[in-house]
């Protein structure tokens, strides 16, 4: 492990009955590095990225944060990390029985004790750094078109100033303008607060565009990673098969036939 | 064809020492959440608004028509052996033992079981759970213990009411309809009424209260599936917390009167 890594993992994995969803996975996150982790459907990013952030627990590893071995924490140990962390869920997960300043100044006021009142303050002002007004603030989720609530997603995931920011999706299920507008945000987001971020998309533009470090995700293996100016001229067959969106290629995709 | 039935039976007898094991880990847990600082005072009167207040309608109206029913029929049973005085009596204790705890209960299963196991099933399908979790909020905490508190607080205070409506039914059918002197209605009404009577009940629906929203959190909590595995989990609680209701009914009764 480097010691200078933020997030190091060490032989992760994970399976769900005879599924093996991750089979060794090593990887290594620098301070203030945005890292990628792209990959087809049901190639086990969300999985590595749930491990991560202690949703799951992996079967067999090491996954530190700062140094500290994370896997096996009791639930007050998990909540002193989860401090650090900040997350934007592919949907969005907004609570939606809260407004959105509510769901904005959620960590704040019930987390770390804040008031309402400044909670509220840290909570408009996190929504206009995502470019919305202080008036969406008053609504509810199901208000807001799928671009409007991944920014309060967004501005949910920064209110606390986390350490590593953790984007899942970012871009899915938007146009690409909406997409682009996002990719500036998170990269505007993450370079404000000098976070250390990890991302999972299958959006090639959105990966070129917020990372530094793309790592390739194929059948539970890293087999790839690299800066993102190298992913062009890998030499990995997968990876350009996969970067290039191209149906032939080593990647088979399981499709029955009719 | 042996081998097969045992077989099915074998892997059903697990399943339902694997539910059983998981519901009770679950319990626990949730317990001691419920019972450790922080509390969530608004989450707890909120859920005590949703389930004890938005519950009284439907709760009385089942109270009412009890009450009044049973002094109906009781009539026309009695009324052979010349044992109509004893109307006031059966009503009073077959409600503040029995109808008053189990059928609020049951009634507050449908809607409040119901709902809880929808809010939090589409909570854990939408990823709102692992979003609080990334929150530094526990679910159990958040969720789970603000319903089972506010469960075994109200149900009480609901049976309470339906006790009182459910004879205040019995009265108004005793008194307008079979034509009851309204005093000694009352009077034969207090006079048989035990504590224990109405000490049992609450208990029951105190129990009743906590399996209802149990049911909910945990056929919630451990939804998966979208859509369909929200469903199912809405069934599974409300069928599972009135399985329950009825068998720790018979319990609660048998360590209360049994001789």
């Amino acid at each position: 492990m480097s010691a200078a890594s933020k997030i190091a993992l060490r032989g992760v994995t994970k399976s769900f009955g005879s599924k093996k969803v991750l089979q060794g996975i090593d990887l290594d996150v620098a301070p203030g590095e945005s890292m990628v982790v792209i990959g087809g459907s049901g190639s086990g990013k969300s999985v590595l990225l749930k491990c991560i952030l202690g949703l799951m627990a992996p079967d067999r590893g090491s996954i530190s944060v700062d140094g500290e071995e994370t896997v096996g924490f009791n639930d007050r140990s998990r909540a002193r990390v989860m401090r650090k962390f900040g997350m934007l869920f592919q949907g969005g997960a907004l609570f939606d029985s809260l407004r959105v300043w509510e769901n904005v100044a959620f960590g704040p006021i019930q987390s770390d004790g804040m008031k309402a009142e400044q909670a509220r303050e840290v909570a408009v002002a996190k929504l206009g750094a995502v470019g919305l007004g202080p008036e969406i603030g008053e609504l509810f989720p199901s208000e807001l078109s799928g671009g409007m609530q991944k920014r309060v997603a967004l501005a949910r995931a920064i209110a606390r100033e986390p350490e590593i920011i953790f984007f899942d999706e970012p871009t899915t299920g938007l146009d690409p303008i909406m997409a682009d507008v996002i990719n500036d945000l998170i990269v505007k987001c993450v370079s404000d607060l000098g976070a250390t971020a990890v991302s999972i998309t299958h959006d090639m533009a959105s990966a070129r565009k917020i990372g530094h470090r793309i790592g390739m995700l194929y059948e539970g293996r890293l087999i790839w990673q690299g800066p993102v100016a190298d992913i062009d001229h890998s030499g990995n067959a997968h990876v350009d098969q996969f970067i290039h969106g191209r149906a032939e290629g080593p990647i088979r995709m399981q499709v029955r036939k009719l | 064809m042996n081998i097969p039935l045992l077989t099915v039976l074998g892997r059903m007898s697990l399943a339902f020492l694997e539910a059983t094991g998981a519901v009770t880990a679950f319990a626990f847990h949730a317990v001691r959440q419920a019972v450790q600082p922080p509390y969530y005072r608004r989450q707890i009167i909120s859920q005590m608004l949703e389930i004890g207040y938005y519950s009284l309608p439907v709760v009385g109206l089942t109270a009412i028509f009890t009450g009044m029913v049973l002094a109906l029929q009781s009539y026309t049973g009695f009324a052979r052996f010349s044992a109509e005085s004893a109307i006031p009596n059966v009503v009073v204790v077959s409600l503040t033992r029995e109808l008053g705890p189990v059928l609020a209960s049951l009634m507050v299963a449908g809607r409040i079981g119901a709902a809880i196991a929808a809010e939090i099933g589409t909570m854990r399908v939408t990823e709102q759970i692992d979003a609080l979790t990334t929150l530094s909020t526990d679910p159990f905490k958040y969720l789970i213990a603000p319903r089972l508190i506010a469960g075994i607080v109200t149900l009480p205070i609901l049976v309470l009411v339906a006790d009182i409506i459910g004879i205040l039914g019995g009265f108004l059918v005793g008194v307008y309809k079979l034509d009851f002197n309204d005093t000694a209605y009352l009077r034969n009404t207090l006079d048989f009424l035990e504590f224990q009577d109405v000490f049992s009940g609450l208990v029951k629906a105190a129990v009743f209260g906590f399996l209802i929203t149990l049911m909910g959190c945990y056929h919630g909590y451990t939804s998966k599936g979208g859509a369909q595995g929200v469903g199912m989990a809405t069934t599974n609680a409300v069928v599972s917390a009135s399985i329950l209701i009825f068998t720790f009914n018979y319990f609660i009764t048998e360590a209360f009167f049994a001789r």
